[in-house]
């Protein structure tokens, strides 16, 4: 069997002698100082194609690709909403888009404004009192604020080594943890979704005065806004522990709550999901960290700063140093400005609104035809297990596969790793009433033929690019470059 | 179908097959039906010395990655390198070909810490 | 408010009557969309699905300016904008990290498709080919570029590859104190003392050349070119250095001077990181950017970050996926090599498309453009009377100038001149500014730099 190709990678489209774009002709006279031989390159293996040749492949090979602009997306915790195109258009301007971030701050006052206003934007949603934009990224984010908690407790004389984390996290709230020097604890959600008090107390007198932060995402990653979450925060604190948020789920809370209210201390926002910088295929996102006053002076390099209407870069005084090479990623920061900018306070809370109104319609709609993790008012996502269908010999992964065929992309599927056959639907406040019926209609189409026709689902997806990879041989005999 | 008879078990899924003067390891049939298609297995060294019950390498599905712990204390005298080239050797024949570890046991009397192939067979029909 | 109006004459009525009187073009719901919804979910009002959050702390106040249409938003963005002084009309010196080439105009309109720009990381590859390709094809230029054998999908920045790069190097080598050059970046420096404090590794900043390991060290890492912009001849003797002692070597490259320099596999690396922003992405104040990250084959388990493999599907046809994802913090958890769950994708293609539109002999023409005017420019600096350029060892496109005011006097002279000079770097070395010469600097913008400063000495 011949092996087909959708397309032909860069290096099997290169013909020997083809160019892709011109270059000029050197203007300075060439310099009588040679670089040394020994330091030059005889061979660079890239690829050589025509411009044409260039321009076919990439559009093509976006062809293969499903996206919010195209598809219905409803990933759970990742929140696939609207990623306006006046931000895109607002980043690619050149009075940002070829600002040097080593410029003097008096030649980027603009980009400083940005800057200084989405800090203070950020604190101000999610009710803390300082903010930092410096994590490139969620889980750099993550760290950062651990590593603020550090410092913190390292400054008053407190070494505490443990980190709980309910075992309904994201893998990052563990790995990061770690990362940061941390042991790990977990505790397991009560039947109700709501975190275990009682393990929960169980946890912090047994590890008592180690205990540094609950890491905890609000509202959970099973979709629920904790009702005991005050109660939390208090338990916390009794121990001398600080409460750590993960703000993935910043969505269902915009206006309606604030994190810094309930008894935060820390907290990281994802700027590509909540405030609708694009995904990109897996990034660039960003991840900056909100903060209670007690943590301020330990925030990372650099804070934008305000001083008689100047704006400057500054270093917190006992920060944590430095995250990445410069101020964080200010194209994501910059749309992340414009997009609150567009909405307001009052659009803001809209947002919020009608994600979780969606989701529950979402809810109430495929509640008959799936079992719900958890039967109760959900926020911005629903959580459905497969079980019932796996009974029937169609797993989550094929029911997720099945959606391809009635052009969804599938959901988050086996996450959280608690619910067993776990199916997370986050439809956003993007997508009209017309496409979630056109959704319920679909999931409830899928359940029947579970029912009915199994194996449809499980050779699914049959109308998409390709059908079902061989991920096992992927990693037993790994390919990773041509 | 019920497991060897010819060998003893341990609770974490392993299982243990005495040869002469020496034993061999490895994962049971059970083991690799929950484990989907194996990828990839990390062994100890041979001349590693393993204390029962504690870990002693890891093998990995596409998606999951499991500890393995020794049934047994004792020597690691070869390693196979036939399943380390091909773990879906596991997968195929985790009883004969997908054998792990050839161990030099140090106390014969842990293998009365071992079930027997019905016990274990009990075991894992929980 | 001053958002689009064409609804906010209607009266609201029923439970819907608490939303927002106004349509956002965000959010496509309506009152009688509402009205059903909740009908449907068995609710009074929207109110109600909040129920969970404790009544006393239930929609706060929200200090935060009003909304904006599109056209005020693009305008008070333009006003803002309005007040950076960047690159565009100015003859630009300034590198130090991030660098101003010339992009082909291929290069966005590609990337900013919809269907790479709105997708997400490709979980379901049926329908994420386009990235997982694209993600594929970058692993193998940065091979390619670098010389080394595997690559990864793409870290947060140059800086962050290269903290990595030393984290794994410890995982490697189960040592726990990490070698860095003090002619790395300083910045990219402070983040590698960030990423060991961390895990509680050791970091030593040896001076440049001198490096002196011992058998705790897990790595040697260093900077071709170094922060100064010299291209060092012994990076060879280092690599040995760092491997007689047990030790990784680590070299963090720059991709355009890889066009003609010798790639780091050559001499000996065991891992690379570059910064990729030289390669068709914007400067954008310092990010997005992509990390490229690479090393020998024998690392690959314990290499951070997503990797993409060839596969096929059932029927036998060639495809991508994620692999060797045991190693990522979904499934690892806190034994993850890596808390990373991105790769900076996006930016990943944008490179790629670059490199794909210049092919060989043009990133290697860009080279050669940055060599010649840099030393041309360098030339003309040192004949100036009270400048020196520093020229004891060998470099790229960047040089040291000693001036015989302070340089921020001389930059903000320039700069009304209409020229970014170059950076300031006396808290390093007293009175000296490091320049940086693309290709996009012209022979008129360097005889203009020229004469400025000297009529600024």
């Amino acid at each position: 069997m011949s092996t087909q190709i959708l397309e032909k990678t860069l290096m099997e489209l290169s013909h020997a002698g083809r160019v892709g774009v011109t270059l000029p002709e050197s203007d300075v006279p060439r310099s009588a100082e040679r670089p040394p031989a020994a330091l030059l390159r005889d061979e660079l293996p890239l690829p050589e194609l025509s411009q044409l040749d260039v321009v076919r492949h990439f559009t093509r090979l976006s062809q293969l690709n499903w996206s919010i602009d195209t598809h219905m997306y409803p990933l759970g915790s990742c929140t696939m909403k609207l990623n306006p195109k006046v931000n895109d258009a607002i980043a690619a301007t050149p009075a940002f888009a070829e600002a040097h971030p080593m410029q003097p701050a008096e030649d980027v006052q603009g980009a400083l404004a940005v800057m200084h206003g989405l800090q203070r934007m950020l604190a101000e949603i999610t009710g803390m009192d300082a903010c930092s934009l410096a994590p490139l990224a969620g889980a750099q984010g993550e760290l950062a604020a651990v590593l603020v908690i550090k410092a913190y407790l390292e400054s008053i004389g407190e070494h505490r080594t443990t980190i709980v984390v309910p075992d309904s996290a994201h893998g990052t709230n563990p790995a990061t943890a770690s990362m940061a020097g941390f042991d790990v604890v977990a505790v397991k959600p009560q039947p109700d979704g709501d975190m275990d008090l009682d393990a929960l107390r169980a946890a912090l007198e047994e590890h008592g005065p180690t205990v540094a932060a609950l890491m905890i995402t609000l509202p959970s990653t099973l979709g629920l806004f904790d009702r005991n979450i005050v109660r939390i925060a208090e338990m916390v604190h009794a121990h001398g522990a600080l409460m750590y948020g993960d703000g993935a789920n910043l969505n269902a809370m915009l206006g309606q709550v604030k994190p810094g209210d309930l008894g935060f201390d820390a907290m990281h926002i994802n700027l590509h999901k909540t405030f609708s910088q694009p995904h990109g295929g897996g990034g660039p996102g960003a991840g900056p960290i909100v903060v209670s006053a007690r943590l301020a002076p330990f925030l990372p390099s650099p804070h934008v700063e305000q001083v008689d209407g100047r704006y400057a870069l500054a270093d917190p005084p006992h920060g944590i140093g430095r995250l990445g090479a410069f101020h964080g990623n200010f194209g994501v920061l910059l749309r992340a400005y414009a997009y609150i900018r567009s909405l307001g306070a009052d659009g803001l809370r809209a947002i919020s609104e009608a994600a979780v109104l969606n989701a529950n319609y979402v809810q109430a709609r495929l509640r008959g035809a799936y079992d719900l993790a958890h039967d109760r008012t959900c926020m911005h996502e629903v959580l459905f297990s497969g079980r019932r269908q796996k009974a029937h010999g169609a797993k989550t992964l094929d029911i997720a596969k099945r959606m391809i065929d009635y052009g969804y992309h599938p959901p988050t599927i086996y996450f959280p790793l608690v619910v067993d056959e776990a199916l997370m639907i986050e439809p956003t406040e993007s997508e009209t009433k017309e496409t979630l019926d056109a959704f319920c209609d679909a999931m409830l189409e899928i359940a029947r033929e579970a029912e009915t026709q199994p194996e449809l689902l499980r050779e699914a997806p049959h109308a998409a690019p390709l059908r079902r990879l061989d991920e096992a041989t992927a990693a037993r005999k790994p390919i990773l470059r041509w | 179908m019920p497991s060897p008879a010819d060998r003893k078990y341990s609770r974490e899924h392993e299982w243990l097959k005495l040869d002469g003067e020496s034993a061999i390891v490895g994962v049971t049939d059970y083991a690799q039906e929950q484990l989907g298609d194996v990828v990839y297995v990390d062994l100890p060294e041979p001349g590693t010395a393993l204390t029962q019950f504690e870990k002693m390498g890891e093998i990995e599905s596409v998606k999951a990655v499991s500890d393995l712990f020794t049934p047994v204390s004792g020597e690691v005298l070869e390693v196979n390198q036939q399943v380390v080239e091909k773990p879906e050797l596991v997968n195929n024949d985790a009883h004969g070909a997908g054998w792990l570890l050839r161990v030099r046991l140090s106390d014969a009397s842990e293998l009365e810490k071992l079930l027997s192939p019905e016990e274990y067979d009990a075991f894992i029909a929980g | 408010m001053t958002t689009e109006t064409q609804d906010a004459t209607t009266p609201a009525a029923g439970p819907a009557a608490e939303a927002p009187a106004v349509q956002h073009p965000y959010i496509p719901l309506t009152d009688d969309d509402r009205a059903a919804m909740l009908a449907t979910v068995g609710a009074a009002s929207t109110a109600d699905l909040f129920a969970d959050i404790p009544a006393p702390h239930r929609l706060p106040a929200l200090d935060l300016p009003d909304a904006l249409s599109e056209l005020e938003l693009l305008q008070a963005m333009q006003a803002l904008g309005a007040n950076n002084r960047v690159a565009t009309e100015r003859a630009c010196f300034l590198g130090a990290g991030a660098y101003r080439h010339f992009r082909p105009s291929i290069v966005e309109p590609l990337v900013m498709r919809g269907e790479f720009l709105t997708s997400y990381t490709p979980y379901q590859p049926e329908v994420s080919q386009g990235t997982l390709q694209t993600i594929f094809e970058f692993q193998s230029l940065v091979c390619a570029l670098t010389g080394m054998d595997v690559a990864n999908a793409g870290m947060y920045d140059g800086a962050s590859a290269l903290a990595e790069a030393c984290l794994m190097a410890c995982a490697v080598t189960g040592r726990r104190r990490i070698a860095v050059s003090d002619r790395v970046h300083p910045h990219w420096l402070d983040v590698v003392r960030g990423y060991a404090r961390g895990r509680g590794i050791a970091v030593d900043a040896l001076p440049h050349g001198e490096f002196t390991l011992t058998g705790e060290h897990a790595c040697l890492a260093v900077a071709q070119p170094d922060f100064f912009g010299r291209v060092s001849a012994d990076a060879g003797v280092w690599g040995e250095a760092a491997h007689a002692a047990g030790a990784l070597f680590v070299v963090a490259a720059d991709p355009v001077s890889l066009g003609l320099y010798r790639a780091p596999a050559d001499y000996g690396a065991d891992v690379v990181v570059a910064e990729g922003q030289a390669l068709g992405v914007p400067l954008s104040y310092g990010g997005p950017y992509v990390g490229m990250f690479a090393c020998r084959e024998r690392f690959i388990r314990q290499m951070p970050g997503r990797i993409v493999g060839q596969t096929a599907d059932l029927d036998g046809r060639r495809g991508y996926v994620l692999t060797l994802q045991t190693r990522e913090q979904h499934i690892r958890r806190e034994r993850a090599t890596s808390n990373i769950c991105t790769s900076q994708q996006l930016i990943a293609l944008a490179t790629a498309v670059h490199l794909a539109a210049l092919g060989p002999r043009g990133l290697r023409r860009v080279a050669e453009l940055c060599y010649e005017k840099a030393h041309y420019a360098a030339a003309a600096l040192d004949a100036l009377p009270g400048y020196a350029v520093e020229r004891d060892e060998p470099f790229f496109h960047e040089f040291v100038v000693r001036t015989p005011r302070p340089p921020a006097e001389i930059n903000r002279a320039l700069m009304e001149r209409g020229i970014i000079g170059g950076l300031d770097v006396s808290d390093l070395l007293r009175h000296r500014m490091l320049l940086c010469v693309t290709e996009m600097n012209t022979r008129a913008e360097i005889d203009a730099l020229a004469t400025a400063l000297e009529e600024l000495a």
